[in-house]
């Protein structure tokens, strides 16, 4: 028994076939150069009987059969030259009929078969047909099958077809199909029959080898897809419905899922077209028929036939006229929608496969059509609603794929969001995909930037997107990466920024929604998305100012006071985080803006607030430096304020500067706090004694800190505080500040170079770097001469 | 030692020629030790005519009581072997009692001979056809020779010939159809026909068509019947399923075939069967003989 056997077992009984061929094939041989008509019809059939055994496997049958295969060329070389074997070729016919074995009897018949429509002695119809009946005799499935591809093979170039030298007369086309289509109608049967055979428990290894054989079947229907003159009414009237009764009488599945598949890849596009609705019919019935076994991919056929079709129409623009005519659409529409209703049992990715199909094919065929792809969107959403909880992975990918077809297609997101159902089918996605799918919204956003300018659309965008923006029912946020999270908030935040309107109003409008959506985000989000929503309405607040500031009155809504207003409670979210840090700098974004916009009280609201963070949040030290620096970075560069605002708040300032924990943080900031008094403008605050305050409190600070650093490490370290005082000086001295005369800054050097030598006491002189480049600075100067360097001159080294 | 070996030769040579020996169609006859000679083929009542040639040996005569030649038809049992049973016995005398000194021919003939019967080479019984010569000798024994010949009829296609067509079967297992397209075939026909499969439970691994050859001699009690399978064709291989109809077409011009003879004087009958056997994968044998006639068709080109 073939099935109990071991590979070694098959691999001696091949050798031994193959022996056995080889061994006749060289009798034959010596036979053929004799011309021994006798002899090579005896080793020809001894050769031939190797193929009779049954114990092989296809895969090693194929072996077998390829070397017969050779040697019955050379065979039907001399069965062509009647000169070497002396007999008219239709004695010959039936000569070799005498062979009391059916195999090697059929195989010679079909090679003299060959030989004897060549020689055009008979109608080749009558010798076709008679071929494909003879070989009836063969009923073993895998001997029947090589057998007849032999015939297919060997009489393939012999066809009546249009064209050839076989056609005319009595012999048309149509023989020739009919020819085909029975070699397959019997070729099926056979492989068909495989699965019958054996007992169950080798049922796997029967499917294995019948995949195997398919290509031998599928053969035939290549063949008729080749044959020259089938037309279109041939293949519609004929061809098709046979072969489908074929299809669909066999019942069984393998078959008929890889002959539909055939089907569809050998026939052209625009048969397909033209007989759509017998091809879905049989679709249907066959979804119908197994209906107990869900495992037939006839849904793959389907989809098979319309990616097919939209690669149809995708390759020339000329057909799409003749998808209208017999209305594509409508007819895959009706059919999938019948599949799907009759086939309960279909896994849900099934149905989903089936419209990600569709959906290809109206965006590739009518990509004008947005109604049909909602339309199927639609449909998507009736059968997603029909089934619990959607959970099968993919079935989740197949509706990201459905999602993401419309906007590869139209590369634009604002078309999808035209769409009513593309919602209405996120909503079935969980929430991991749901994000995923956000995220491919986005990054298609990005990818085209597109800019989405409507208030309605972005409502539509965040109500696609929420699954990014909001924690979603049920969602465990512990259990999230944070790192995708970072990505995801990023994608986001860049999203924000493709929200854009040309119009100061609906800009505004735009701002609302996103806020809207925004502030639904929690704690985790807003640090995020904040910030890209402040500078996006800051952005609108300097276009205002731009075109000329409130140029349309206090009644119209989109003026600059009002987003402030707007931007002061969004800022002020940011404490529920919280996040001082962030909202600190965003309120001095603010205020500068402010400022910008001659707002006064604004700014310094926005000041106030800052400072109230700074009181009441900012404990960090570190954070405190950082925000100290950001403070006076910010008031220096504002003009709004009236003294009394501007003493106030640079007040304060220097204030916090001194209080800050560390000595050197103290001295930078109040030497920080120094520029506050020195606007360098035409008509900027200059306040030269108060600068003058704020460096020597600045010394006062460094030398504490160098006396500290003496007490408690022993060594007053280096001398760079001075320095970087020193540079201060020279910074306002150069600007003209009157109350910094040379001989403060020649003072501070000899401070700086006695500190030097104090600290190395033993140590002969360790300069410090940017002391001495300081110093060359002043060198510089000196020698360069001009007001500057009369300036300079004053200064003794 | 040589006067010996001449004392037993015969004193002459006998050679026995037909008149349009050279023109005749010879046919194949096996012989007893197994050799195949050619012997010329003759029909019933053609006239077998002919020359006898009595050639002495070098420097001898021959002395007779008389010359003659016969022409026998005879059947011989191999169970009783070289006991002939003639059923046919002409004789022509061709000289009166002398001696002959050299090289003598006698024309003879034998006009419109009525031959009934075919010559037939069986299992056990053979029948056959000579012209056999007689010198009959007193004292030395007579010299005989013989001359076989072959005797073929041939029948006009019979008026009626029905097909076969027959449904047989083994209940709830396998049952089948099938049809060969006559009942008479002529000895270069072919069988065409078709079997096809009702019903399949059984697994085939082949089917067979057989010709069979029965061969009855004797009568009553002693009755002696041999079967020969003459033919094994292989019709089909694999296991059909029901509907599969497999075709027939068997060509008899392989085959060493003769008509079918029925009671050949009373000694002898051969009747032809075709012989479908179906064999599973057991190597059980299902099988249906039906018995068809084989007759011998004039061939029209010779």
């Amino acid at each position: 028994m073939r099935r109990l056997a071991g590979v070694e077992d098959e691999e001696k009984w091949l050798a031994e076939g193959i022996a056995g061929i080889q061994h006749n094939a060289f009798f034959m041989h010596r036979a053929l150069d004799a011309n021994n008509l006798r002899e090579v019809l005896k080793y020809s059939a001894l050769m031939l009987s190797e193929l009779r055994t049954s114990k092989l496997s296809p895969q090693k049958y194929y072996d077998l059969y390829m070397r017969a295969f050779d040697q019955l060329r050379q065979l039907e070389i001399f069965f062509n030259d009647e000169s070497r074997h002396g007999l008219p070729v239709v004695d010959l016919y039936e000569l070799v009929q005498h062979a009391g074995n059916i195999l090697p009897r059929m195989y010679l018949l079909c090679t003299v078969g060959s030989v004897y429509i060549k020689s055009k002695q008979a109608p080749s119809k009558d010798v076709l047909k008679d071929l494909v009946e003879m070989c009836r005799g063969v009923q073993h499935p895998i001997r029947g099958l090589f057998l007849r591809s032999y015939l297919a093979q060997v009489s393939r170039d012999k066809l009546p077809e249009i064209g050839s030298d076989y056609e005319g007369d009595a012999n048309t086309v149509m023989d020739a199909v009919e020819f085909v289509l029975q070699n397959f109608t019997e070729m099926n049967k056979l492989w068909v029959r495989i699965q019958h055979q054996g007992p169950g428990t080798v049922r796997e290894k029967q499917e294995k080898e019948r995949n195997e054989l398919r290509d031998l079947v599928g053969k035939n229907l290549h063949v008729l897809g080749q044959i020259e003159g089938v037309d279109l009414d041939m293949y519609k009237e004929t061809v098709l419905p046979r072969v489908l009764e074929q299809v669909v009488n066999c019942k069984d599945e393998l078959a008929q899922y890889y002959l539909m598949e055939c089907i569809i890849q050998v026939f052209p596009d625009e048969y397909h077209l033209q007989t759509l609705e017998t091809l879905l019919a049989a679709c249907t019935q066959l979804m119908v028929e197994i209906f107990s076994q869900p495992t037939v991919d006839t849904k793959i056929v389907l989809t098979q036939l319309m990616d097919r079709l939209s690669n149809y129409a995708a390759s020339s623009p000329d057909v799409l006229h003749e998808f209208l005519q017999v209305e594509a659409f409508a007819k895959l529409s009706n059919a999938i929608g019948k599949v799907i209703d009759t086939q309960i049992e279909m896994p849900i990715v099934g149905a989903m496969t089936l419209f990600v199909s569709l959906l290809t094919f109206t965006l590739r065929v009518h990509p004008d059509r947005l109604d049909y792809v909602d339309q199927v969107l639609g449909a998507c959403v009736v059968k997603l609603s029909s089934v619990p909880k959607l959970e099968d992975a993919r079935a989740m990918k197949q509706v990201v794929a459905l999602l993401s077809a419309p906007l590869e297609k139209y590369n634009d997101i604002v078309t999808a969001l035209t769409l009513s159902n593309y919602p209405r089918v996120m909503d079935h996605l969980d929430d991991g995909t749901n994000k995923v799918m956000a995220m491919l919204i986005i990054q298609s956003i990005m990818k085209n930037d597109s800019c989405i300018s409507t208030a309605d659309k972005v409502e539509v965008l965040f109500e696609l997107i929420k699954g990014l923006i909001k924690d979603l029912d049920g969602t465990d946020t512990e259990e999230l990466d944070e790192e995708d999270f970072q990505e995801e908030q990023n994608s986001v935040a860049r999203l924000i920024h493709m929200l854009d309107n040309e119009e100061p109003e609906e800009m505004l409008k735009i701002i609302c929604v996103v806020r809207k959506h925004l502030m639904t985000g929690g704690p985790r989000r807003l640090p995020f998305t904040v910030p890209p929503l402040i500078f996006s309405a800051l952005r609108l607040v300097r276009q205002l100012e731009s075109l000329g500031g409130d140029i349309t009155g206090e009644e119209v809504p989109t003026n600059p006071r009002k987003i402030f207003q707007i931007l002061n409670q969004t800022i002020e979210v940011l404490s529920s985080v919280p996040c001082p840090e962030l909202a600190l700098r965003l309120y001095l974004q603010c205020a500068e803006a402010a400022s910008d916009c001659d707002l006064e009280p604004v700014a310094y609201e926005f000041f106030t607030q800052a400072f109230i963070l700074y009181e009441e949040e900012i404990a960090d030290s570190k954070a405190q430096v950082t925000a100290i620096h950001l403070i006076v970075g910010t008031l220096q560069r504002i003009n709004v304020f009236g003294v009394e605002n501007r003493d106030t708040l640079t007040h304060k300032a220097t204030g916090y500067s001194a209080r800050l924990l560390k000595k050197p943080d103290q001295c930078r900031a109040v030497y920080a706090c120094s520029h506050l008094f020195w606007v360098d403008d035409l008509d900027g605050n200059k306040d030269g004694e108060r600068v003058l305050l704020c460096l020597r409190r600045a010394l006062r600070i460094a030398n504490a800190a160098q006396q500290m650093a003496n007490a408690t490490r022993g060594s007053s370290g280096p001398v760079t505080l001075f320095v970087e005082i020193l540079n201060k000086y020279i910074y306002f001295f150069e600007k003209g500040n009157p109350h910094i005369t040379p001989s403060d800054v020649q003072s501070l050097i000899e401070l700086i170079n006695t500190e030097m030598q104090s600290d190395n006491g033993n140590t002969t002189i360790h300069s410090d770097p940017f002391f001495t480049s300081t110093l060359r600075y002043i060198r510089f100067q000196k020698q360069k001469g001009g007001l500057m360097g009369d300036k300079y001159d004053l200064i003794k080294l | 030692m040589n006067y010996l070996l001449g004392a037993f030769k015969p004193a002459c040579n006998i050679s026995i020629t037909f008149t349009d020996g050279k023109n005749r169609k010879q046919v194949p006859i096996k012989k007893d030790n197994g050799q195949t000679v050619m012997n010329p083929l003759f029909q019933s009542q053609e006239t077998i005519a002919g020359k006898v040639c009595i050639e002495p040996y070098q420097g001898k005569k021959v002395e007779h009581n008389g010359v003659k030649v016969e022409l026998l038809g005879q059947i011989e049992m191999y169970f009783d072997r070289g006991n002939f049973y003639d059923f046919t016995s002409l004789v022509r005398e061709l000289d009166v009692p002398g001696e002959i000194y050299e090289k003598k021919a006698y024309p003879f003939e034998f006009s419109s001979v009525e031959m009934p019967y075919e010559t037939y080479n069986g299992v056990n019984v053979r029948l056959r056809y000579v012209l056999k010569v007689t010198v009959t000798r007193g004292y030395a024994g007579s010299i005989v020779e013989y001359q076989d010949f072959v005797v073929r009829n041939y029948t006009p296609q019979p008026p009626m010939n029905n097909s076969i067509k027959m449904e047989v079967g083994i209940e709830d297992c396998l049952h089948i159809e099938f049809e060969y397209n006559k009942s008479k075939y002529h000895l270069k026909d072919v069988i065409l026909g078709k079997i096809y499969f009702l019903l399949v439970r059984i697994k085939i691994k082949n089917m067979d068509l057989e010709i069979r050859r029965r061969e009855s001699t004797g009568a009553g009690a002693n009755t002696h019947v041999e079967t020969e399978t003459l033919a094994k064709f292989e019709l089909m291989d694999g296991a059909p399923v029901r509907g599969e109809s497999i075709p027939v077409r068997l060509f008899l011009t392989p085959y060493d075939l003769t008509p079918t003879h029925k009671n050949i004087n009373n000694k002898f009958s051969v009747k032809y069967y075709l012989n479908l056997v179906l064999v599973d994968e057991e190597d059980r044998r299902y099988f249906k003989q039906q018995e068809i006639t084989l007759y011998r068709l004039k061939e029209e080109t010779s």
